[in-house]
């Protein structure tokens, strides 16, 4: 739509969520900020509650009423903080859409698939019966579901995993929307499905010049799909920058933990996975400083007294640490891992 | 190896496809014994309204207390009113009743439920408060009170038990929207830019609706007995509008001379109350997903 290729196409700045749990208020999300134009993608990395997913919901406005957002979203320069639900409601699923995890949940049991691809475009394009019917099928081809055109009329119990986080994807696209938002696409989907879905995604992204931003716990999947992503610990971006660069260098001790977590192929028989000692710490009680000090082995007393600064340590690659110095020596936190 | 399991656990609540459901409805006991009964007390309801052997209203005092005979065929009341017209007719009051009751408690309360449900914070709260507070008078109570206000009456004990099922649909119905408004096909749905209300009366009701059907079922049989004690009470249907509950009262000064006087109605009564929940019991198993699944 309008902007030029240079001006962001969602910029956010300083995010912070703030969730009022039971257990009292939760700082979900802590100073996020980035930035995507048209066409670039990011990758949110992260242990499950490290803030991925209640960033994504913040970016669709979608958080229950009683969360508090504060900092900046904008879309095309226009604010979307303190948006009414009305206004938002005519933004999400036309200019920002969203992928949900579980393929087998996310469709109305109770509705054809056709008519639930249709939905937004007789919402947001007001398009007729007939012709949101037959842009449906044409989404549901593109999409890679076979006999589209036959299988439109059938319900989401007819469907297996993959067919059907296929029907959410044409869902999520129909009114071809500028942003992407896709939370953990293949996570409940075989192994095989996912590498296909992946690429659909990747492929349709390319095709439509969006912006995406994919969410996963899987450093290989992001590693292969974004070119720019972020590491997220306890509500915070630990570490930032083009992929490449991250799994290069891996400035922050919690990513070369992650990555050194990962399950390999082709390891000793009998070798243990190495895990990151202690647990995630609790939102609702964050320490004051780095969310990592309790766990990381280059803790000092100043990383507990205030939440660490990003520091540019290369070409757009940030590391919210104070300890860069001895993390980063030889520049190879990926080689000792 | 998930795959299959995670299939089958997450099966839609759909109402199954109509052929597939009168096929396994027709072979489940207890909804077509429920519906069997049912359809007579429809049946007795509709055929009172062309055809009764006597008027329900002649009153003969010479053939008063007759034991069955062929001209009537379980004998007359205190009155000489023919036992088999007045069960007839009564059957009218008691469907009207039910009907209107538990329509009145459905608008409502489904209305009021799915709101609850859709709007948290203390539009739920007055909600709830407000239905809590209608469910701690007891029926009978409310239509004392409304029968001092209005006067008894038909129209007296239809409002008294419907205002008292409200209450009830408010309950189940947000506690079945809450759980489908947890559900990632609402978020997806939100995601897709609907609003609260499409949300509602396109995910969240068609979903809740299974659940609603068989709660109006128990609810019927609810009213029934409620609209009984209510005219037994003498706060009901008001004579000569003949009523199985009416007919209970007249009996009860005769029980030890004519109990079968008590027998018949109390009979009328108990066969639309158990028609009524083996009806709901059978549709709670016919729109169970989980059993759905095993045809």
């Amino acid at each position: 739509m309008s902007g030029s290729a240079n001006t962001p196409l969602i910029e956010v700045a300083d995010l912070g969520v703030r969730l009022n749990t039971s257990r009292g208020a939760a700082q979900a999300v802590r100073k996020v900020s980035f930035s995507l134009r048209r066409g670039e993608t990011l990758g949110l990395v992260g242990e499950s509650g490290c803030g991925k997913s209640v960033t994504a919901l913040a970016l669709m406005g979608l958080l229950p009423d009683t969360a508090v957002v504060s900092g900046s979203i904008r879309l095309d320069g226009s604010e979307l903080v303190g948006l009414s639900d009305a206004d938002y409601c005519r933004l999400r699923g036309n200019r920002i859409s969203m992928i949900f995890q579980e393929p087998m949940t996310a469709l109305n049991p109770m509705h054809s698939v056709g008519r639930q691809v249709a939905e937004p475009l007789r919402r947001h394009r007001d398009l007729s019966v007939a012709d949101a019917r037959r842009e449906a099928i044409a989404l549901l081809d593109r999409v890679g579901l076979p006999d589209a055109a036959k299988r439109v009329d059938a319900y989401p119990h007819q469907f297996s995993g993959g067919q059907r986080q296929r029907i959410t994807i044409a869902m999520a696209l129909a009114c071809q929307p500028d942003v992407l938002i896709a939370d953990e696409p293949t996570t409940a989907l075989d192994v095989t499905i996912q590498g296909q879905i992946l690429d659909l995604i990747a492929g349709l992204v390319e095709e439509r010049g969006m912006a995406m931003i994919l969410i996963s716990h899987d450093l290989g999947v992001i590693a292969e799909n974004v070119r720019r992503m972020m590491v997220m610990y306890g509500g915070t971006v630990v570490e930032s920058g083009p992929s490449a660069e991250v799994f290069a260098r891996m400035g922050h001790p919690y990513t070369q933990g992650l990555f050194r977590a990962r399950p390999r192929l082709g390891a000793r028989k009998g070798t243990r996975l190495k895990t990151i000692a202690g647990t995630v710490p609790e939102l609702a009680d964050l320490p004051a400083g780095c969310a990592f000090a309790d766990r990381c082995a280059l803790v000092e007393k100043r990383c507990r007294v205030a939440l660490p600064a990003a520091v540019e340590v290369g070409e757009g690659h940030q590391v919210r640490c104070l300890r860069t110095d001895v993390s980063m020596v030889d520049g190879a936190g990926a080689l000792t891992a | 190896m998930s795959g299959a399991s995670t299939a089958t656990a997450e099966l839609p609540a759909s109402v199954p496809q109509a052929t597939g459901f009168w096929r396994r409805a027709l072979r489940h006991r207890s909804f077509v014994l429920g519906g069997t009964l049912v359809l007579l007390v429809l049946a007795a309801a509709l055929i009172s309204l062309l055809w009764t052997p006597w008027s329900p209203y002649d009153i003969d005092i010479a053939a008063k207390l007759k034991p069955p005979t062929p001209a009537h065929w379980l004998g007359t009341d205190a009155f000489g009113r023919d036992i088999v017209s007045l069960l007839l007719v009564g059957a009218r009051a008691t469907i009207m009743v039910g009907v209107i009751a538990v329509g009145i408690g459905l608008t409502f309360g489904v209305c009021l439920g799915l709101v609850a449900a859709a709007r948290k914070g203390w539009v739920a709260e007055l909600i709830l408060r407000m239905s809590d507070f209608t469910f701690a008078f007891p029926a009978v109570l409310s239509a004392i009170m409304l029968a001092a206000a209005i006067g008894p009456g038909m129209v007296t004990s239809i409002t008294a038990i419907g205002i008292f099922q409200i209450p009830i649909f408010v309950r189940v119905t947000r506690g079945s929207a809450n759980a489908i408004w947890a559900r990632e096909f609402v978020l997806a749905a939100r995601a897709s830019g609907k609003g609260a209300f499409r949300i509602t009366v396109e995910h969240v009701l068609p979903n809740v609706l299974p659940v609603l059907i068989v709660q109006a079922t128990i609810q019927f049989a609810l009213a029934i007995l409620a609209e009984a004690a209510l005219s037994y009470l003498g706060l009901g249907t008001q004579p000569p509008q003949p009523s199985w509950g009416r007919m209970l009262n007249d009996a009860q000064s005769l029980l030890f001379q004519e109990p079968s006087l008590a027998v018949y109605p109390g009979a009328a009564i108990a066969i639309a109350v158990l028609g009524f929940n083996l009806l709901g019991d059978g549709l709670r198993d016919l729109l169970d997903p989980r059993l759905a699944r095993e045809r």
